[in-house]
Order: structure tokens, then sequence, then C-alpha cells
């Protein structure tokens, strides 16, 4: 039992706004009163909602790829020793398990969503989530490039493609559904990427990836998943992609879905050295269509590593570089790459996605439709969030930021001319009340009773980087996890997966067509039920 | 200044790591702080005088007496003074050095120099593989200084080096100037198979015949004039580069065409 007295409450999802009221906790939960415990005294201090990472890649195949390719970074990066309450590890670009738990409770964000996970490598993504302590996780199942929803899909069985994504969801114990570069990287394999939503995937007849897009995010709708579909868009990275964007937006056709790091699809021109800010177009767009979030994958300058699921960029990235490029083989289901990077201030492209971000989070009006992420490892690592809040709070400092980038920078850029600051109340909503609310996770970003006692408090500093990275107290599911700088409790998180209904005639459709390309068997290829550890089931409120 | 000497009294059963053998860490303290400084013996945390015996305080000049060739990290990121060594060393030998000067009498291990930035590494006998590289998954080795080896040398010699001169005074293993970005690489008794594979940038100088890659295209026989500014730089050290056109001219290869790389290798033709 806990009682949190003097704070000034920032809670977006019950319109609070810096009022200074008293917090009761009992069983993890807030209560309307309690008796007893202990008390903490918050006055001075503010008091936020746990932080809610809608989009990161922090367990495994890919990330753990990324640890293995850059052992450059772990001599240099911040080492975990073990103590009696933490286990060892290491930070950097692509932390360690342990250390992710560490760094993310650290910082104060208690819930995350591991946004990109093949069926096939969704064992060993959910042994890495059982090892990232203290924050709560969900995760998101690759299906837009899966070969056998791909050709149902082809040939218009809907019912049947609807059936075998719920069965995907349930075999990979997954939360719900992210598309990659939608028939791209089933494209790859041909040798082709898939840029024109309206052209038929290579290797395919009629399918194309805006059929992908109507369907998958209809799919997710008609199972009534809590998070709608989770969309990595065609065309990453490339200049003039907001046409592609747009385009993609369009195929939604009304229907819900979330846009995963829009700043890396947000670019007009025809080449690298036309490369400008497309932002207005695109947060207009969300302006005016409530039915879609995003989350803004803002780039950070310095040394990452980039992950994706989108093979064919990675391997243009790669060839752009020259660096290190990993690339894995995911079978039928999707593709991985990995190529170490770094964001330079003096490289006109970098300096653009930079802008980009940080356009995105200030363009667009309703802070619960734009979410902080860095697209973590992609963009920026997420440790550094602290760094965007601060970028978002400070005008002056961004335009300050602003005068160490290329000349040539001026006129493909909106940034200069936004003065817009977010307010603390905006903050909470962007990087929990908002991301939670998408992620239908109701019980999270919200201090109201009945809810997850996860809280952030900190101590008021006019160095807002300074006071994000430095909570004074962390509260995770009632417990005080962090206190002063120290980590005085690791418990585990739980795990949030949904099993939406399908017709039990699928195993039996699957498994034939199964047996016939996979290299592994049938019977092993779902997660039981024993591997997870502390799951939460969650509901689904199917379209009757 | 007077100097610290230090002389082994215990070979270490596994390898000691002693990146505190450095004036960096010395110069200020006393006797007994120095005696006091961890090493770890493998994951044991031990003190310095559980292997050494010290003598002398406050200085930036260490003297090292024994067969220290389990003795890893001398020098590690030193910046100033000096250390001389009488015996064999381990691993990692003036890795990340910034500074200085480092003189072996004796062998040393893999890894001198790695990833140093400036100062001096001489090494009177023989060398390890992997001088002057950079670490495996980094982009860079040295980024500049003088690496001296009077025997052979190992692998990999000046793996992605950026800057800075090796020089090898016996004959060098396989992937001299491996991913070589630049700097350059003295060779006065050749060295075995693939020099300079995937080499980018950067100059290697084989005082003797060695067999070329295939992606190495011959180029012309010529004495650069930049010989004369490289044997001038190497004459105070010992080394005798020959440079006069009369002295006999050096054929030129460039490459590695499969990076595709600006690299060059001269080869000495003998007469």
């Amino acid at each position: 039992m806990l009682r949190i007295t003097g704070g000034k409450i920032f809670d977006p999802a019950n319109g609070i706004d810096g009022e200074v009221r008293e917090l009761c906790v009992s069983d993890g939960k807030f209560a309307a009163s309690v008796d007893g415990g202990r008390t903490i005294d918050a006055a001075g201090m503010i008091v936020f909602p746990g932080g809610v990472d809608v989009h990161t890649h922090v367990a495994g195949g890919a990330i753990n790829f990324a640890r293995a390719m850059t052992p450059e970074d772990h001599r240099r990066t911040q080492a975990f020793i073990r103590s009696q309450s933490r286990r060892s590890g290491l930070g950097g670009m692509a932390p360690t398990t342990f250390a992710t738990g560490y760094l993310y409770a650290g910082m104060g964000w208690t819930t995350v969503n591991e946004a990109a996970v093949p069926v096939l490598s969704a064992r060993h993504t959910h042994e890495e989530l059982g090892d990232i302590p203290i924050v709560d996780k969900a995760t998101c199942v690759l299906m837009a490039n899966n070969e056998i929803v791909l050709d149902l899909l082809e040939n218009g069985e809907y019912e049947r493609a609807k059936n075998v994504v719920a069965w995907y969801i349930w075999a990979a114990k997954s939360y719900g559904v992210k598309a990659v570069n939608p028939g791209g990287v089933a494209a790859w394999k041909w040798g082709k990427d898939a840029k024109q939503l309206t052209s038929a995937i290579e290797g395919y007849s009629k399918l194309t990836p805006g059929d992908i897009v109507t369907q998958l995010a209809m799919i997710c709708d008609d199972l009534g998943l809590p998070h709608p579909m989770h969309l990595h868009c065609n065309n990453l990275g490339a200049p003039g992609n907001i046409s592609t964007t747009l385009d993609t937006l369009q195929h939604l056709e009304g229907h819900r879905a979330h846009i995963a790091h829009s700043q890396y699809h947000a670019y007009g021109g025809d080449d690298w050295d036309e490369m400008r800010s497309e932002t207005v177009q695109l947060a207009e767009y969300f302006n005016t269509h409530p039915n879609i979030t995003t989350d803004a994958g803002a780039v950070l300058f310095g040394d990452t590593v980039t992950i994706t699921a989108d093979g064919p960029w990675q391997h243009l990235l790669y060839k752009l570089t020259g660096r290190k490029w990993g690339n894995l083989d995911i079978e039928n289901e999707t593709g991985c790459g990995i190529v170490p990077y770094t964001y330079r201030p003096s490289n006109l492209v970098n300096a653009i996605q930079w802008a980009v971000g940080l356009e995105l989070l200030l363009l667009i009006k309703n802070p619960w439709q734009v979410f902080l992420s860095t697209d973590h490892p992609n963009g920026g690592c997420f440790w550094r969030y602290p760094e965007i809040i601060q970028l978002l709070m400070c005008a002056d400092f961004r335009n300050e930021c602003l005068t160490k980038l290329p000349d040539k920078i001026k006129g493909r850029i909106t940034l200069p001319e936004l003065d817009r600051e977010y307010t603390l109340y905006e903050i909470a909503t962007a990087m929990s009340a908002g991301p939670a609310r998408a992620l239908g996770l109701h019980q999270k970003g919200n201090l109201g009773v009945g809810c997850d006692a996860d809280i952030v408090i900190y101590e008021e500093d006019d160095d807002v980087a300074r006071m994000f990275s430095h909570p004074r107290y962390v509260i995770k599911g009632g417990e005080i996890v962090i206190e002063d700088g120290d980590i005085r409790a690791t418990p585990d998180g739980q795990e949030f997966i949904v099993k939406p209904s399908y017709d039990p005639g699928t195993d039996e459709f699957l498994q034939p067509l199964f047996e016939d390309c996979y290299t592994m068997a049938f019977e092993n290829y779902p997660v039981e039920m024993e591997r997870m550890e502390n799951p939460d089931i969650r509901d689904c409120v199917p379209n009757s | 200044m007077s100097k610290i000497t230090l002389r082994l009294k215990e070979q270490p059963t596994v390898p000691l790591e002693a990146e505190i053998l450095s004036p960096d860490t010395f110069a200020e303290l006393s006797n007994d702080e120095i005696r006091s400084k961890i090493v770890y013996h493998g994951k044991r945390q031990c003190r310095l005088d559980d292997f050494f015996d010290v003598d002398g305080e406050r200085s930036d000049e260490l003297e090292l007496h024994g067969d220290l060739h389990r003795v890893r990290w001398i020098g590690r990121e030193m910046s100033r003074g000096r250390i001389t060594v009488h015996g064999s060393v381990g691993m990692h030998l003036g890795a990340y050095m910034k500074g200085g000067e480092i003189e072996v009498h004796g062998n040393a291990s893999d890894w001198i120099g790695a990833e140093m930035r400036r100062g001096l590494i001489r090494v009177h006998g023989n060398g390890g593989g992997q001088i002057g590289a950079g670490y495996r998954g980094s982009l860079k080795g040295m980024r500049n200084g003088t690496i001296i080896v009077d025997g052979s040398a190992g692998l990999e010699v000046g793996m992605r080096m950026r800057r800075g001169t090796i020089v090898i005074g016996g004959p060098a293993k396989d992937f001299t100037g491996l991913q070589m970005k630049g700097g350059t690489i003295v060779l006065l008794s050749g060295a075995e198979i693939r020099t300079g594979a995937w080499m980018m940038r950067g100059t290697i100088i084989s005082m003797k015949p060695i067999p070329m890659l295939p992606t190495f295209t011959y180029a012309c026989q010529y004495t650069p004039d930049f010989l004369k500014v490289y044997s001038r730089q190497l004459k105070p050290l010992g080394i005798d580069l020959p440079c006069d056109s009369g002295d006999g001219a050096y054929e030129l290869y460039s490459g590695d065409a499969s990076v595709p790389g600006k690299g060059e290798i001269l080869v000495r033709q003998a007469g």
C-alpha cells in the first residue's frame, strides 16, 4: 500500500492537468483511499503515468543479431555490474535484455511494445522478453509478407485469411498485427521491391500492396484486436515517399491503424540531393483523420544500429554506407536486415530526418495521435527520449540546434517556422496516455482508480532533459522500483497477449501447407502457453 | 624525476589484466599507492604487489623486468612518459595509446598499439598479429603514431588502420594491411599471402618480393618522391628505407579492386 501526496498530477486520460492531488495505491492498482503503508511526499514534484513505448525493438532475432554485430559498441558503452538487486548487462545501441528493463524503468517507462515479431522467432522473442525485468510487454506479429496469408488474399479468400491471421497471432502469443513494407519483402525474394500501392507484387498475378493494407486493417478490426494494424508503410526512407504514404493511408478506407515511425515516410524530392520535408501534408492528413495514430520515429544525431524486417531497404542502406550488413532468412514470413548507422548533423539527409521527426510531433495537433518514439534503435536509442522531450518543450533549444545544421537545409524543412512548445500535459499524453490508448491498454497510462499503478515522479527542473532522464521515483504495479537514482526492486513484468477466435479447421488447413515449405515441424511451430512468463490474455471485441 | 621499477616476482598462472601499468596512472602516486593498485588475475582482483616488486614512486617513467608474456594491456591509453620493458610482454601492448613511448627488449604478443592515436611503440623482438589493428567490429584501427617491430609479425598487421606508420623488420604473415584505410606499412622482409586484401587507401612498402592478389593491378616502375620524406623520418629510428632513384626502383601495384580501393603496394626490385 502506498500514498503519494502533494505532487502535481498530470493525468491526460482523466483530464487532470497539474492539479495537486493525492494518489492511493492498493494491490498494485490505484484506489480511492488507502489505510497505512508508506507515504511519499511528492510536494513540488511532478507525477506522470508510467511511460508507454508503442513502437520499439527490444527482443528477438533481429535485435540479438544487432547485438552480435556491434562488439565495438559493447567496449565503449555503459556497463551494468551485477549487484544484489541487478543482473549484469550492457547498455548502448542494442542493450542486453536485463539492461533494457533497467534503462526503460530508470527513465520512467513501464510498458513497451516489441513491434516486429515473426512467428518463426516468436519463441526466442518471448524468452528474451521474459528476461526484461520491470516493464510490461506486448508484441506485434509480422503478417504483410507472410506468403500463406498473401496467397489467400490473392485468391480472394478473405474469411480464411482472417482465420489464419488469428491462428498466427495466437501461435506467436502476440498482441497485435504488424505490417512491414506490405508485399515488398516478399517481392525482394525475387530481387524486387514494392513501391506502388496499386501494382501487382512480384510473384503474384493481381495482389497489390494496397490490397494487403486494406484487408489486413479490416482483419484487425473484424477480429476486434485491442490494437489496430501496426503499419510500416512501403517505400521507407526514400526521397519522395510522401505520395506512397498518403496513398497507403487512403487504402485504409476508414479502418483504424497505427502508422509506425512516420518520420521515415514524410519526404519529398526526387533524389537524395533534392530531398525535403513533406510533414505539412502528412500532418494535415492526421489532423483530419482521427482513426489513425502514429509514432514519430524521431532521429537523434549519433551512432546507432538500424534493424527492420524491411530487408530490401537495409540492403540499399548497406550499399549507401558501405558499413556492416546483416541479413536474416525468415523463410516464408518476412525478411530482416541490420546495418549500423551514424546520423550526422553535417549530413543534409540526416539533418532533414532529424527535423522531420520533430516537425511531425509539432504539426500533428492532437497529442493523442502522435507519440514519442525513435523506432528504437533505428532513429536513436530509447534511452535518449529525454533529449526529444527537451526539443519539444524548448523552442529556444530547438533553434540553437538548428544553427548547427548545413545551410543547404534552408527551404527544405518547416521546423524553423514552428514555435509550438509542448506542455507537460501534452508530454504526458504523447509518452504515456496516448500510446496506452492506441495499444488498447486502458489500464495503462491512466492514474484513475482501478488502473495499474505505474507512476513516474520527477523533481521539477529547468533542465528538461535532466529531469526526464532521472526520475526521483518510478513505481511499477504499486512497487517502488527506482528511488533516488537506484534500482530498488526488479519485479517481472507481464506480457499482454490476445486470443482472437478462429475456425477450428485452421490447423488442418495450415499443416500441409506448412509441412510443404517450412524447415521445422508444424507441432513445434506455435509457442506453447507454458513458455510464457506472466501472460495476461486481453479481450478481443470482434465486429458482429 | 626518478623512474619506477617493477620486477615480476610471481608468474601469473592465467593472463594478468594490468592496464594500470601506465605512466598516467603512476605519475602522481606514492610507492604504497602503486603497490595497492588493482590488477585482475583472471577474474580475481589482486594487488599489484602480489605479482611485482615495486621501487620508486611519482614518475612517468616505468621500467618493467621479467617474463611478462601473460601480462596484458601494458600502457593502455597512456598519453605521456615512457615504459621500458626488459623481457617479453602479453597481448594489447599500448592499445588505445595517446602519446609517450614504449620500448620492449623482447617479444610482444597480438594487438600491439591497437586503435592507438599517437606515440611510439618499439619492439626489438617479434610481434604477434593485429599490430595497430582495429578491434573486432571497429571501423578504424590505429589513427596515428608509429609502431616498429624489429622481428617478425603475425596475421592482419595494420588491419583497418587509418593513419600512422608500422614498420616490420622480419617477415609478416597473411593479410597484412587487411581493409587498410590509410597510413603506411613498411615490410623490410616481405610478407606471406594476401597482402593488402580489401585495402581502401594507404601504402604498403615491401623491400622483398611478395605474392600479389589478382585484384591488384601493376601500374609502373618508379621511385616515389614521398619516400624521401619517409626515409628521413625513419632514419632516426634506425630504419633504412632506400629512396634514391639510383638505389633501385619500386614496382607500383594499385588495388584492392574487389572493394574497390585506391590503395598502393610498392615492391622494391632487387638489384
